[in-house]
């Protein structure tokens, strides 16, 4: 088992076109480290110092991981992780 | 109930229980009927306040235009306030949205600009910042920055909640503007000690969020997250499914949007319950299904249905 991360359109130059990526670790920092090993350059479109950037929104199992514990938020095999831009709603 | 006119009757809708949706006598669901207002929905609250606003600051005169982006609902409810009061407005709206929203726009006499479809609201947004450089003129509300949106629900639709519900443990409502979640919430936080505060985001097909890079990204100006307990994105799949339940288990005809706040709602019940919490969570019907007819979201087999709303700005 693994923990599947989706990607938004806009960042899938980095995962060679891929809507979703696996990857593993105990938490989101470390999922997003084991991602980089593969797909060189994903990190620092998501991350900026010690968090996310500002328009990435990251959701484990639909919950936004802002309100979780953001880069530290624990994350499990079988969890599933989507990345999405920021956008206008309304 | 009397008024003396339509725009002195927005506001005040009923808060009405879930009981088939309740999970337990101790962890009730209330819907908060937003639909019951004059255009049909939650927007007439802001709208209403955000033009009374610039009225009362000297920004918007008789004869004035006002400009706005919307995907909908603030377009429709501004459109009646400004047809009432005697200002020109145009709205600068995504193609991507359903076609009744559109028929409702003109029908008050809006005039519309489609903004592309790519992009969703943040091309609306852009747009409209281009069009109100171009014509310094006209007025920009501004929903997304406007500080009488987020006051309008703190000064209506919070007050009622508390009013109706004094035992609030919880008020989920959807993410757009942020105006309803950071007013209501606000509110609620000063004065419900421990109440927790839901937003039940939508989550788009690709073409929503196709923008050129991530620095084009865009937070409402008015979003601020510390109002917030938990913030949950929700599917077109979930909406579509909770807003036929919301029909059928409890005769309400709402439109999707409430389909995903009312699956965030379902969620936190859930938790309450395994948790053995007591819980009165209130949640806002935006508006009625009837402007989304068309998507075939009532009638359609759910993944036709499903599919069908792919790319559109259902919420």
């Amino acid at each position: 088992m693994a923990i599947e991360v989706r990607i938004p359109t806009i960042l899938r130059q980095y995962t060679d076109g891929a809507k979703a990526v696996e990857g593993s670790g105990s938490t989101l920092a470390e999922l997003i480290s084991d991602l980089e090993t593969r797909h060189p350059g994903l990190k620092d479109r998501l991350v900026e110092g010690d968090a996310l950037r500002r328009f990435v929104n990251v959701y484990l199992n639909d919950e936004d991981v802002r309100f979780l514990g953001g880069l530290q938020t624990t994350v499990d095999d079988g969890d599933a992780v989507t990345v999405l831009p920021a956008v206008a709603g309304g | 109930m009397r008024y003396d006119s339509l725009l002195d009757s927005v506001g005040r809708t009923p808060l009405v229980g879930l009981p088939r949706l309740s999970p337990s006598p101790d962890v009730r669901l209330w819907a908060k009927l937003e639909d019951r207002n004059p255009t049909g929905s939650v927007k007439d609250r802001p709208a209403l306040a955000m033009v009374e606003r610039a009225e009362a600051d000297g920004t918007l005169k008789p004869g004035m235009t006002i400009l706005e982006p919307t995907s909908g609902n603030t377009g429709i409810a501004l459109a009646m306030a400004a047809k009432l009061k005697g200002y020109r407005i145009v709205c600068v709206m995504p193609e991507n949205t359903s076609p009744e929203r559109a028929q409702l726009l003109r029908m008050w006499g809006a005039e519309i600009s489609f903004s592309p479809a790519a992009g969703g609201s943040n091309e609306a947004v852009r747009v409209a910042k281009l069009m109100a450089a171009e014509h310094p003129d006209w007025v920009m509300l501004y929903q997304y920055g406007n500080p009488g949106n987020a006051l309008s629900h703190y000064e209506t639709t919070g007050p009622e909640l508390l009013e109706d519900l004094p035992e609030i443990t919880h008020f989920v409502a959807g993410l757009g503007t942020t105006g309803t979640l950071m007013g209501v919430g606000r509110f609620l936080r000063e004065r419900v000690p421990g109440v927790e505060i839901v937003a039940a985001e939508p989550r788009y097909g690709e073409l929503v969020y196709g923008l050129r890079n991530l620095d084009e990204g865009f937070v409402p100006e008015l979003y601020d997250a510390s109002v917030l307990t938990t913030r949950f994105s929700v599917g077109p799949r979930d909406a579509l499914r909770r807003t036929r339940e919301l029909l059928t288990s409890e005769g309400i005809f709402a439109g999707i949007s409430t389909g995903a706040i009312l699956h965030a709602a379902m969620g936190v019940a859930k938790r309450c319950l395994k948790e053995g919490r007591r819980a009165d969570i209130a949640l806002i019907v935006c508006d009625g299904g009837w402007k989304y007819l068309s998507t075939g979201a009532y009638d359609m087999d759910l993944d036709e249905a499903e599919d069908a709303l792919e790319g559109q700005l259902w919420a």
